[in-house]
C-alpha cells in the first residue's frame, strides 16, 4: 500500500517510516511543509496519507489544511491526521465532507503500533479512525446528553467505540463479547436514536459521528 | 481596577437646583482664596504654617466637590491631581507649596468667585425672572390704573391690561433665554472648574507613570508565578513520569535474557506511562498558550472553545485581521474564564460570545442567562483577567443583576495585522 507521508520533525518522520514500512506499506515520499505535502498528494495519489497537523512553513495548521484542500480535489482520498493535541473544530473540518476515509489520532497512539496500523488500514479502506478523546468529548456534550441518557452504559460504550471507527467484529473483540451481541446493541442504539439503520459498517460509523455532531 | 463607568448627567432641574449652593460655595471659596494668600504670604513666618495646611485640606475638599459636579456636568472623570502628602508639619507644608496642583487650585478659587459665580447666578436669575414676572401678571392685571405707576417699570404710560399682556411676553422672553441658556452657562461654569483643577499635562505624566509601575510590577509578578507554576507542574508531572519511565526500561533490559515475560510486561507499562506523561504535557501547555490559538488566532480558537464547553455558546466574531499574540492570549483567556464562570456558577444554559473591531478598540461581550449576581472578587478569575487586560489598557465591566442576566464586557485598545498568521517557534 502507498503511503504519503507528511511530518517535518526527522525523529518522528523515521520512526513512523520505521513502523509503517515494517507493516507492508510504501513510502513513497514525506514531505516536510505543507505546500510540498499538498504536491505529493495530488501527484502520488496514495492510498493513504499520513498527516501532522502543524508543519512549516506558519507551524500553525499547515498539514490540516493541505490535507482537506487535497481531499476537495481528489475527494474521498484517505487520510490520516496526526497531532499532539486533538480539537473538535479540526475533527469537524475534516468530517465536514462526509466522505468517510478520514482518521484524527493522538500522536501517543502510534506507540500502539498494533491499533496504529489497523486505524491506517481502516482509513485506506474508507472507514473512519476518531481518536477516543474526541469521542468522549462529543459523547459528554449536554447538548446531546438528553437523548443519550436513554442508552445502557454497555451502549454507550459500543456507541463510543463504533464512533471511533471500529467494526462490529472488532468491539466484540475489545468488550469480550459476541459480535451477535454487539449487532444487537448497534440496532438498540440506532432504534433508541432514532437513526437510518444500514448494514455497510462506513456508513453506519459516519452516521453515528454526524449525529454526535450535531450542534 | 480597570472598569468603565456611565456617568449620569443632570438635567436642567438638577442644574438649577445646584446653582444656589454653587454660587454659595464659590463665594465662600474666595473668602478661602483671600486665606490662602494670606496663609502662603504668612508662611514665611512659622505662624502661616498651620494656617497653610488647614485651609489647604479645606480648599482641597472643595475642589474634589467641584470636580466631583464638574465631571458629572460634562459627562466624564475628572481626577485628582495632587502628590501624596507627607508626615509632619513642615514637610507636609512644603510639599503642598511645591505641588503645582495647589497654585491652579488657588486660581480657580478667584475665578470661580468672580467669573464662576456670575455664571451660575445668571442661570439662576433668568429662572427666577420668570417667577417674577408670572407672579406679577396677576397683581398687575387687578391693579387700578391710578396706582399702575407704582407696580409698573415701564416707562409708557399704559393700561392695566396692556401692561400684564407686555409682562407675559417678558416672562416668555426670560423663559426662552432660560431653556437657551441654563445648560450652556453651568456647562460653562464646569468647564472652568475643569479647565483648572483637572491635572495639568506634567501631573497626567506623572500618574501615567505611576500607573504604568504598577501595571509593570503586576505583570512581572504574575508573570512569575505563572512560570513557577510550569516548573512545578513539569517536576511533578512529566519530568517524573520520564525518569520512572527509564527505571522501568532500565529493568526490562535486565529481565530480557533471564524473564521476557515480565519484560514484556514491564515495556507494556513503559509505553503506557509515556502515553500519561503526553496527556500531562498536552494540558500544561493548553494552559500556557493552546496550540488552537496559535493556529486559528482568536476566532477558531473562540469556536474550538464553544464546541469543547459544557454550555451551547452562540459564536458571533467579526474581525478583520489578528490583534498581537499577547492580546490574543490575553482575550482567550478572558473568554474561557467567563465562560467557565456562566457553565459552573452562574446555572445558565446558554451563553453567546460576541468579538469585534472598531474604532481601534477589540470589544468582547460574553452574555449568559444564568442567575446573575456575581461580581469581582479580589483575587479571583475575573480579577485576574482584568488585571491581565489592564497591561494592555483594556478595560472589563461586569453587569450581573441578581435574576441575570449576566454579561462581561471587555475592551483593549489594540491593531490588527491584516496577515492570517505569523510564524511561531512551536512544532507539533
Amino acid at each position: 500500500m502507498r503511503v504519503v507521508l507528511g511530518e517535518d520533525l526527522a525523529l518522528l518522520r523515521d520512526g513512523l517510516i520505521r513502523i509503517l514500512t515494517a507493516h507492508d506499506f510504501e513510502v513513497v515520499e514525506s514531505a516536510d511543509n505543507g505546500p510540498s505535502l499538498l504536491r505529493a498528494l495530488l501527484t502520488h495519489r496514495p492510498d493513504v496519507a499520513v498527516v501532522d497537523v502543524r508543519m512549516p512553513p506558519t507551524f500553525t495548521d499547515e498539514g490540516l489544511r493541505a490535507a482537506i484542500e487535497a481531499r476537495t480535489k481528489i475527494p474521498g482520498l484517505p487520510v490520516l491526521v496526526l497531532s499532539q493535541y486533538v480539537e473538535q473544530l479540526y475533527a469537524r473540518e475534516l468530517l465536514s465532507d462526509s466522505g468517510g476515509a478520514v482518521g484524527y489520532l493522538l500522536k501517543d497512539r502510534v506507540s500502539d503500533v498494533a491499533q496504529f496500523i489497523d486505524a491506517v488500514r481502516r482509513v485506506a479502506a474508507g472507514g473512519t479512525a476518531m481518536d477516543p478523546e474526541v469521542i468522549s468529548q462529543l459523547l459528554t456534550r449536554p447538548r446531546i446528553d438528553e437523548p443519550l441518557k436513554q442508552l445502557t452504559p454497555r451502549e454507550r460504550e459500543v456507541l463510543g467505540l463504533m464512533a471511533e471507527g471500529r467494526s462490529n467484529a472488532a468491539i466484540a473483540a475489545r468488550l469480550y463479547v459476541t459480535e451477535k451481541a454487539v449487532g444487537k446493541h448497534t440496532n438498540s442504539i440506532f432504534t433508541k436514536l432514532a437513526l437510518e439503520m444500514s448494514e455497510d459498517d462506513n456508513r453506519r460509523v459516519l452516521a453515528v459521528l454526524a449525529y454526535l455532531n450535531t450542534e | 481596577m480597570a472598569t468603565a463607568e456611565t456617568i449620569r448627567q443632570p438635567g436642567r432641574f438638577g442644574l438649577l437646583t445646584a446653582s444656589l449652593p454653587l454660587a454659595i460655595a464659590g463665594l465662600v471659596g474666595g473668602v478661602a482664596w483671600a486665606f490662602s494668600v494670606i496663609g502662603t504670604l504668612a508662611s514665611a513666618l512659622w505662624i502661616g504654617v498651620p494656617l497653610l495646611v488647614v485651609f489647604t485640606g479645606f480648599v482641597r475638599g472643595l475642589a474634589n466637590l467641584h470636580r466631583w459636579w464638574a465631571g458629572r456636568v460634562l459627562g466624564e472623570r475628572i481626577a485628582r491631581p495632587y502628590k501624596p502628602a507627607r508626615t509632619g508639619m513642615w514637610p507636609r507644608a512644603w510639599r503642598i507649596l511645591s505641588d503645582s496642583a495647589t497654585w491652579r487650585d488657588v486660581s480657580w478659587l478667584l475665578a470661580n468667585c468672580t467669573l464662576g459665580v456670575l455664571l451660575v447666578l445668571a442661570n439662576l436669575l433668568l429662572f427666577l425672572s420668570v417667577l417674577f414676572y408670572l407672579v406679577a401678571i396677576p397683581i398687575i392685571w387687578q391693579t387700578p390704573a391710578a396706582h399702575l405707576f407704582v407696580q409698573n417699570f415701564s416707562l409708557f404710560t399704559v393700561g392695566p391690561r396692556e401692561n400684564a399682556w407686555i409682562t407675559g411676553v417678558e416672562a416668555m422672553i426670560c423663559l426662552l433665554l432660560w431653556l437657551w441658556l441654563s445648560k450652556p452657562l453651568m456647562r460653562a461654569h464646569a468647564r472652568l472648574a475643569r479647565g483648572l483643577l483637572a491635572p495639568g499635562k506634567k501631573a497626567r505624566l506623572a500618574q501615567r507613570v505611576q500607573q504604568l509601575t504598577e501595571q509593570r510590577t503586576e505583570t512581572v509578578d504574575s508573570h512569575a508565578a505563572e512560570v513557577r507554576r510550569i516548573e512545578r507542574d513539569l517536576h511533578d508531572g512529566a519530568q517524573a513520569r520520564l525518569v520512572a519511565l527509564g527505571m522501568n526500561l532500565g529493568l526490562a533490559e535486565e529481565m530480557l535474557a533471564s524473564d521476557p515475560e515480565a519484560a514484556r510486561k514491564l515495556l507494556a507499562e513503559a509505553r503506557e506511562s509515556t502515553g500519561s506523561a503526553l496527556s500531562e504535557l498536552r494540558d500544561l501547555v493548553r494552559g500556557i498558550h493552546p496550540p488552537v490559538l496559535a493556529d486559528r488566532g482568536i476566532d477558531g480558537a473562540i469556536r474550538a472553545l464553544a464546541l469543547a464547553g459544557a454550555l451551547p455558546v452562540d459564536v458571533d466574531i467579526d474581525l478583520p485581521g489578528r490583534p498581537t499574540a499577547p492580546v490574543e492570549s490575553a482575550v482567550y483567556f478572558a473568554v474561557a474564564e467567563a465562560l467557565t464562570n456562566a457553565a459552573k456558577h452562574s446555572h445558565a444554559t446558554r451563553a453567546a460570545v460576541t468579538v469585534a473591531y472598531d474604532d481601534g478598540r477589540l470589544r468582547v461581550s460574553v452574555r449568559d442567562d444564568g442567575r446573575g449576581g456575581a461580581h469581582i472578587g479580589q483575587g479571583g478569575g475575573l480579577h485576574g483577567v482584568a488585571r491581565r487586560l489592564a497591561a494592555f489598557d483594556g478595560t472589563l465591566d461586569l453587569d450581573s443583576p441578581v435574576g441575570g442576566p449576566t454579561e462581561v464586557l471587555m475592551e483593549v485598545p489594540c491593531a490588527l495585522s491584516s496577515a492570517r498568521t505569523s510564524p511561531s517557534s512551536g512544532t507539533d
